[in-house]
C-alpha cells in the first residue's frame, strides 16, 4: 500500500532538502506508524504529535492505503 | 510606584500614589479594574469620558525571563466592551524601571491637537505633536529617537489612530526601535487617537529600577523559572527556532486552517507560507530567524525578515499575520505578506482584523481572492483615509455589513483568528465566550487540542471543550498580570515546578504570601470584573456566541460544524472550584 509522510520542522532534516518534507512510501500491509518511523530512523525524542488524515494517533496505529501520515516535533506559538 | 493621571481636557498631569487596592495588581488585572472603577460602561469609546491605561506587568522590569509584556486597558470601540490589549516591546520593562505602576489617560485634547508624552525620571511632560501627525508609526519613533536617544521607546500611533479607525493598534518600539510589536486589537490606537496623543516616548535614564523584597530569593527563582523554561521543548526548542509562523503547516495538517475566507481548513499554497520557508528565506537573505522582542526573554520567537534584495522588510511576523493575509486570502507570496505586515505596523492598524477585513473584502468582491496587490493596495487606502479605507479600517463586521456580506468571522464585532473553530473547538468556546471578543490568546485550547501541550483534547469532538477553555482563560488572565509572555504557558501547562517559581518571584518582589491558589483566584476576579462590566456596556450571554456560519456550514476536510451549544458555552462563567484546583 501507498502512504504519504509528511514530515515538519527539525524533522524535514530526515529526508532529503528537495522533498520538502515529503516522501512517499511504499509499505507492506498492517504497517504502524511505529514502524514507519523505524524504518525511517526517525528520531524519537523529537516526535510530539502524529496525525492520520488530519487526526491526531497513537504510534501503534495501523495504516491504510492512500493515508496521509503527519508527523511533528514539539512546536507551539499563538 | 505611582500612578501618572494625564488629562487632556486640561493639559495637566497629575502624580498620584498607588491606591493599597490596586498595590498586588499589574498588567491586565490593573488596567481591566482601573476601567472597570473609573469609566462608565455605556459611554463612547472615542469620546472625552472613556480613559486608556497603560501599566507594566508586575514582573516587569526585574530578571524574571519573558517579563517584559505590556497591557494596554480600554472601552473598546471595536467591540463596545472591556479591552485588555497586551504587547511586547520594551515599554513595560522602563516603565517598572521608572517605578510607574500605571498611566493613565483621560479627557480629550481640545482643537484636534495632537501631542506626544514625554516620561522621565522626574515625571510626565505633555508635548506639542504637531511635526509628528499624519506620519507613520516608522517615522514616528525614528523621530522621537533621534531627539531622545536611542536608548528612549516609543509608543505611538500611525495615521490609523489619528483617523480614529476601529482597528487601530498602537505600536510599541522593538529593541531596535522599530514598531514591530503592538497592542494590537480592539482598536486601542483609536483610543489613543481621539484623546490627542500621538506617542509617548520613555526615557529611563537614571530611572530608580525595580524594589525587589527579597533579592535573594528573587534571583533563585527567576534562574529556577530560566531553566525551567528553556528545558521545555517548545519554549526552548521550537519558538526560537521557528517563530510562531511553524503553526502555519500544523493547523493545515488538522484541517484549522482557515482558508478563503473560512470556507475551509486547507490551504492548497500552504508550503510557499509555512514557518519552514520563512526560516529558510530569513536566513538565505541575512535575516534573524531568533529575535527577543525584549531584552531577557529566553524564547525569542520573534524574527527580522528581509527583502529580495536583502533589505529589512519587517519583523514580529506572526503566525496569524501569515495566516490571515495568506491562507485566508489564498495568497502564497510570502513577500508580499511581509509587505502587508509592514504597512499594518506602520499605518498602526491590527493585522488581525485586517486580515479578516481583506478576507470579507475579497468575499464582496472588492478585489479577487488571491489578489496581494490588491490586499496591498486596500491597505494603503486606510493611510490615505479614502472613505474605502476608512471602512476597511473599521475592521470585518464594518466592512461586511457595508457591503452586505453574510460570512463574517467575528464575535463580540472583533476578528476570529488563525484556528477555524469547527475544526479547533476548544478555541472556538474561546472566542464564543471571552470578555475581549474573539480572541485566540485568551484561552489558547489549541495547545491540548492540536499541540499536546497540557493534555490532550480531540479538536473534533465537543467532549472537554469548555472545561479546558475556561480553565485556560482564568489562567491567562493571570498570566497576563505578571507581565510574563503568555508563551510560559506551555512550560506551566506541562511543568508542575514551573507555577509555584512564578509564584515565589512574585512573593520575593513584593513581599507577599501568595500560594498557587492565589493564582486562578486573581484570575476569575478579573474575568469577573471585566464580563460585569461588559453586562453594563449592554452584552448577555446572546453576545457570547459564533457567527452562524459555523453551526450550518462545514468546514472540510473534517466536514464540521461547530455544535457546542448555548446552554454549554454559558458554562464557561460558570466558576467552580473545581476550576481553582485544575486550572493551572
Amino acid at each position: 500500500m501507498r502512504v504519504e509522510l509528511r514530515l515538519f520542522a527539525t524533522l524535514r532534516d530526515s529526508l532529503p532538502p528537495e522533498n520538502r518534507g515529503v516522501e512517499r512510501l511504499e509499505l507492506t500491509e498492517d504497517s504502524t506508524v511505529d514502524d514507519v518511523i523505524n524504518q525511517l530512523q526517525l528520531p524519537r525524542d523529537q516526535i510530539a504529535v502524529i496525525m492520520i488524515n488530519g487526526k491526531k494517533v497513537a504510534l501503534d496505529t495501523v495504516l491504510k492505503d492512500n493515508d496521509r501520515l503527519g508527523i511533528f516535533p514539539p512546536v507551539g506559538g499563538g | 510606584m505611582k500612578i501618572y493621571r494625564v488629562n487632556l481636557t486640561k493639559g495637566e498631569v497629575k502624580t498620584e500614589d498607588v491606591p493599597e487596592k490596586y498595590a498586588a495588581l499589574g498588567g491586565r488585572g490593573l488596567t481591566s479594574q482601573i476601567i472597570a472603577d473609573e469609566v462608565n460602561p455605556t459611554c463612547n469609546p472615542i469620546g472625552p469620558n472613556n480613559k486608556l491605561v497603560v501599566a507594566p506587568g508586575l514582573l516587569s522590569g526585574t530578571m524574571a525571563p519573558s517579563s517584559g509584556r505590556l497591557s494596554v486597558g480600554t472601552k473598546s470601540p471595536l467591540t463596545g466592551g472591556i479591552k485588555e490589549s497586551n504587547s511586547g516591546g520594551t515599554v513595560s520593562q522602563k516603565l517598572a524601571k521608572l517605578g510607574i505602576k500605571a498611566i493613565i489617560l483621560e479627557g480629550q485634547a481640545p482643537d484636534d491637537k495632537f501631542y506626544f508624552l514625554k516620561v522621565t525620571k522626574d515625571g510626565v511632560d505633555l508635548e506639542p505633536a504637531d511635526d509628528l501627525v499624519g506620519k507613520g508609526n516608522y517615522d514616528v519613533m525614528a523621530e522621537l529617537q533621534d531627539e531622545y536617544g536611542d536608548d528612549s521607546c516609543v509608543m505611538s500611533i500611525g495615521q490609523a489612530g489619528e483617523y480614529r479607525l476601529q482597528s487601530a493598534s498602537i505600536a510599541v518600539t522593538d529593541p531596535e526601535g522599530r514598531p514591530t510589536r503592538h497592542c494590537g486589537r480592539g482598536g486601542t490606537g483609536a483610543v489613543m487617537g481621539s484623546k490627542g496623543v500621538k506617542a509617548v516616548v520613555i526615557d529611563d535614564t537614571d530611572a530608580p529600577g525595580v524594589t525587589l523584597a527579597d533579592k535573594d530569593r528573587f534571583k533563585t527563582a527567576a534562574r529556577d523559572f530560566s531553566k525551567i523554561l528553556l528545558g521545555h521543548p517548545v519554549c526552548g526548542e521550537g519558538l526560537p527556532a521557528y517563530g510562531t509562523a511553524v503553526l502555519v503547516n500544523i493547523l493545515n495538517e488538522a484541517g484549522g486552517l482557515p482558508t478563503k475566507n473560512f470556507s475551509r481548513g486547507r490551504f492548497e499554497g500552504v508550503e510557499k507560507i509555512s514557518g519552514e520557508t520563512m526560516a529558510e528565506t530569513i536566513e538565505a537573505r541575512g535575516g534573524k530567524t531568533t529575535h527577543a522582542c525584549h531584552p531577557g526573554c529566553v524564547m525569542r520567537c520573534s524574527q527580522i525578515y528581509h527583502d529580495k534584495d536583502g533589505e529589512y522588510l519587517t519583523g514580529g511576523f506572526e503566525y496569524e499575520t501569515i495566516w490571515g493575509f495568506g491562507a485566508n486570502a489564498e495568497i502564497d507570496d510570502l513577500d508580499a505578506i511581509a509587505t502587508m505586515d509592514r504597512l499594518c505596523d506602520d499605518i498602526g492598524i491590527d493585522t488581525i482584523e485586517m486580515c479578516g477585513t481583506i478576507g470579507v473584502a475579497m468575499e464582496a468582491g472588492i478585489i479577487e481572492f488571491g489578489d496581494a496587490e490588491g490586499a496591498i493596495g486596500l491597505l494603503k487606502e486606510v493611510k490615505e483615509g479614502t472613505p474605502l479605507g476608512r471602512i476597511i479600517g473599521s475592521g470585518a463586521g464594518f466592512t461586511g455589513k457595508t457591503f452586505g456580506v453574510t460570512r463574517v468571522p467575528v464575535v463580540k464585532n472583533q476578528t476570529i483568528p488563525a484556528y477555524d473553530p469547527r475544526a479547533v473547538k476548544g478555541v472556538g468556546v474561546t472566542y464564543a465566550t471571552s470578555t475581549m471578543g474573539a480572541d485566540h490568546t485568551a484561552g489558547y485550547a489549541v495547545t491540548a487540542n492540536i499541540l499536546d501541550v497540557g493534555g490532550t483534547v480531540n479538536p473534533l469532538g465537543k467532549e472537554g471543550q469548555v472545561d479546558l477553555s475556561r480553565d485556560l482563560q482564568i489562567a491567562t488572565a493571570a498570566v497576563d498580570s505578571t507581565g510574563l509572555c503568555l508563551f510560559v504557558a506551555f512550560a506551566v501547562l506541562d511543568e508542575e515546578e514551573a507555577l509555584p517559581k512564578v509564584v515565589e518571584m512574585l512573593n520575593a518582589q513584593y513581599g507577599l504570601e501568595l500560594t498557587v491558589e492565589d493564582v486562578p483566584k486573581l484570575g476569575m476576579s478579573i474575568l469577573k470584573a471585566e464580563r460585569e462590566f461588559n453586562i453594563k456596556a449592554g452584552f448577555s450571554s446572546a453576545d457570547d456566541r459564533l457567527p452562524e456560519f459555523f453551526e450550518t456550514e462545514e468546514c472540510p476536510p473534517h466536514n464540521t460544524k461547530f455544535d457546542i451549544t448555548p446552554e454549554e458555552l454559558d458554562e464557561v462563567y460558570n466558576f467552580s472550584m473545581k476550576s481553582i484546583t485544575s486550572s493551572r
